[in-house]
């Protein structure tokens, strides 16, 4: 199976980053609408290389949060540090560039209904000017990816719910990102579709180890994520020996607004808080 | 609690004023700084221009024909039946080319604008689009204002050519007069004001009724439901602004060109 996408653009601003650094850091962070906090005092990191799956239950603030990581929203205190650059406050031309450099999958998949799946997966190269051809074997190759070559010349309106998120997959990849930021991927969607769209994840977590913040409340897909691994030879998802985990799979868990659980799955199982074992039971 | 609602909707109306102040300032700047997408300039000055020419020349065609009508029994008490075109061509010209278009164009383009932008933001396609790089207003708002500007400029001639016709044709077939005299007297009154009140209000309307769908369109909230109440303050606003706007143009060019007229 191809799983090569194209090689990532440049990134002007990646030059004056070490490599050290979280490529997204929240420190204090809160946020409120009219009335009571959504988010409050929420500190996390995400390093090169990790995968980090938000948990909680629905309605807690989950998509807020990744919304405020690459700046769709503003928190009213505390700082957002997405590959070194604080976007906090930061005016919305400085950051269109940043964003460029991550990739997001949105809940329903937010694909552009008035484009083909060929012009939604390839709306950044259009921007850019990338000639038709390059856009076509590249859009291609990113279709390829999420098992979907078959859809190019298609409208979102005639493919099925599990068949837009994986268009949105292959939107969010073509870019080569440094980060991705998955909004409940699975959400809605039969165990069978559910288990595809992981296998996906997992696919894209071991081939380009992108650093990733999964959102969802389903506890099933965030163990299927850190107990299997992609099979090359395969080209499908394997289970790992037992009591192994994938190590660069970490969790965090929001309660009320606050992050509750910040640590590894062994350590997720082990936990005394009541509101972690109340969600995992 | 009277004075408390008073005070959080005088608040609200000055916060909806300065958002759109903010945003329509920033559309319009985009127009002179790069990216500028040409491609959706062209399509949309195609969905508004084209697409709006046939309601255009039939309301221009009909208001001219009832200005002649009704006018000509009016005249007719002065004798003065023979300055018809002339009525008729600087009224369509000054004031009822350019607000008629206006509000038809309106009515079709800033509801399809705030309903489209809308139903983008309830659907995360506008976010989608922030969170792939492109600028919204940059890519969505600015062709649309550009186009509209463009387009009703045009819109407007159409609308006063097809309105002198109507009245033409309501002048000779129902009211019986002479083709000719009424053809002279349409454009031998015609001056330099004129034209210049006639087709510099299609720029501000145009410009007041894209920024306003878009507006609207971008502020949605609450799901479809939201779309339709987005869409309704979208022709509402701009129709009623047009009008307004109309009035003080009029008084300014009419103080402006005082010696002329």
């Amino acid at each position: 199976m191809d799983v090569t996408l194209a090689k990532p653009q440049s990134a002007p601003l990646a030059a004056a980053e070490p490599a050290r650094l979280p490529v997204l850091a929240f420190q204090n962070v809160s946020l409120a609408f009219a009335g009571p906090p959504v988010l409050e005092d929420i500190s996390f990191s995400v390093a090169r290389g990790e995968t980090r799956v938000l948990l909680g239950p629905a309605g807690v603030g989950k998509s807020v949060l990744l919304k405020l990581a690459n700046g769709l929203l503003r928190p009213d205190s505390g700082s957002i540090e997405l590959f070194g650059h604080d976007i906090a406050f930061a005016r919305e031309e400085y950051l269109f560039p940043l964003r460029t450099r991550t990739g997001m999958v949105f809940q329903e998949g937010a694909l552009f209904d008035s484009l083909t799946v060929r012009d939604n997966v390839a709306y950044q190269l259009i921007q850019e000017e990338v000639p038709d051809d390059e856009i076509d074997a590249r859009v291609r190759e990113a279709l390829r990816f999420v098992e979907l070559e078959q859809t190019f010349s298609l409208y979102p309106s005639s493919l099925s719910g599990g068949m837009r998120r994986r268009v949105a997959i292959a939107r969010a990849l073509i870019h080569k990102p440094e980060l991705l930021l998955y909004d409940s991927p699975t959400g809605g969607l039969d165990p069978v579709t559910s288990t595809t769209i992981i296998e996906l994840i997992v696919k894209q977590r071991d081939v380009y180890r992108t650093p990733s913040l999964l959102v969802t409340h389903r506890l099933q897909d965030a163990f299927t994520l850190c107990t299997h691994r992609f099979d090359p030879a395969t080209g499908r998802m394997a289970r790992l020996p037992a009591g192994e985990t994938d190590a660069g799979t970490t969790f965090l868990m929001l309660s009320e607004g606050r992050l509750i659980f910040d640590g590894p799955l062994q350590k997720l199982i082990k936990s005394q808080d009541p509101f972690v074992r109340d969600f995992l039971e | 609690m009277a004075i408390d609602r008073i005070e959080r909707t005088a608040q609200q109306i000055v916060l909806t004023l300065q958002d759109y102040s903010l945003f329509a300032a920033r559309a319009f700047l985009n127009l002179f700084r790069p990216p500028i997408y040409w491609s959706d300039f062209l399509l949309q000055s195609d969905i508004i221009g084209v697409g709006s020419l046939s309601i255009v020349v039939l309301s221009g065609m009909s208001t001219g024909g009832v200005l002649a009508l009704q006018s000509a029994a009016t005249l007719a008490n002065f004798g003065a039946t023979a300055i018809t075109g002339q009525f008729v061509s600087l009224t369509m010209i000054r004031e009822l080319g350019p607000v008629l278009t206006g509000v038809m164009v309106s009515g079709r383009n800033a509801s399809s604008m705030a309903s489209e932008l809308g139903s983008m933001v309830v659907t995360e396609q506008i976010d989608a689009m922030r969170a792939l790089g492109v600028d919204p207003i940059r890519k969505l708002v600015t062709p649309r204002i550009f186009a509209s500007i463009a387009m009703l400029f045009f819109l407007t001639i159409v609308a006063d050519a097809f309105g002198i016709v109507g009245g033409g044709l309501v002048t000779v077939f129902m009211n019986h007069q002479n083709g000719t005299q009424y053809l002279n007297q349409s454009w031998e009154h015609i001056r330099f004001p004129d034209i210049v009140q006639g087709l510099i209000k299609p720029l501000f309307f145009g410009y007041i009724l894209s920024s306003i769908g878009c507006f609207y369109g971008l502020r949605t909230t609450g799901g479809t439901q939201g779309v339709g109440r987005s869409t309704i303050q979208a022709v509402v606003n701009a129709s009623v602004l047009i009008i307004f706007v109309d009035f003080l143009l009029s008084h300014l060019v009419l103080t402006l060109f005082a010696g002329w007229m």
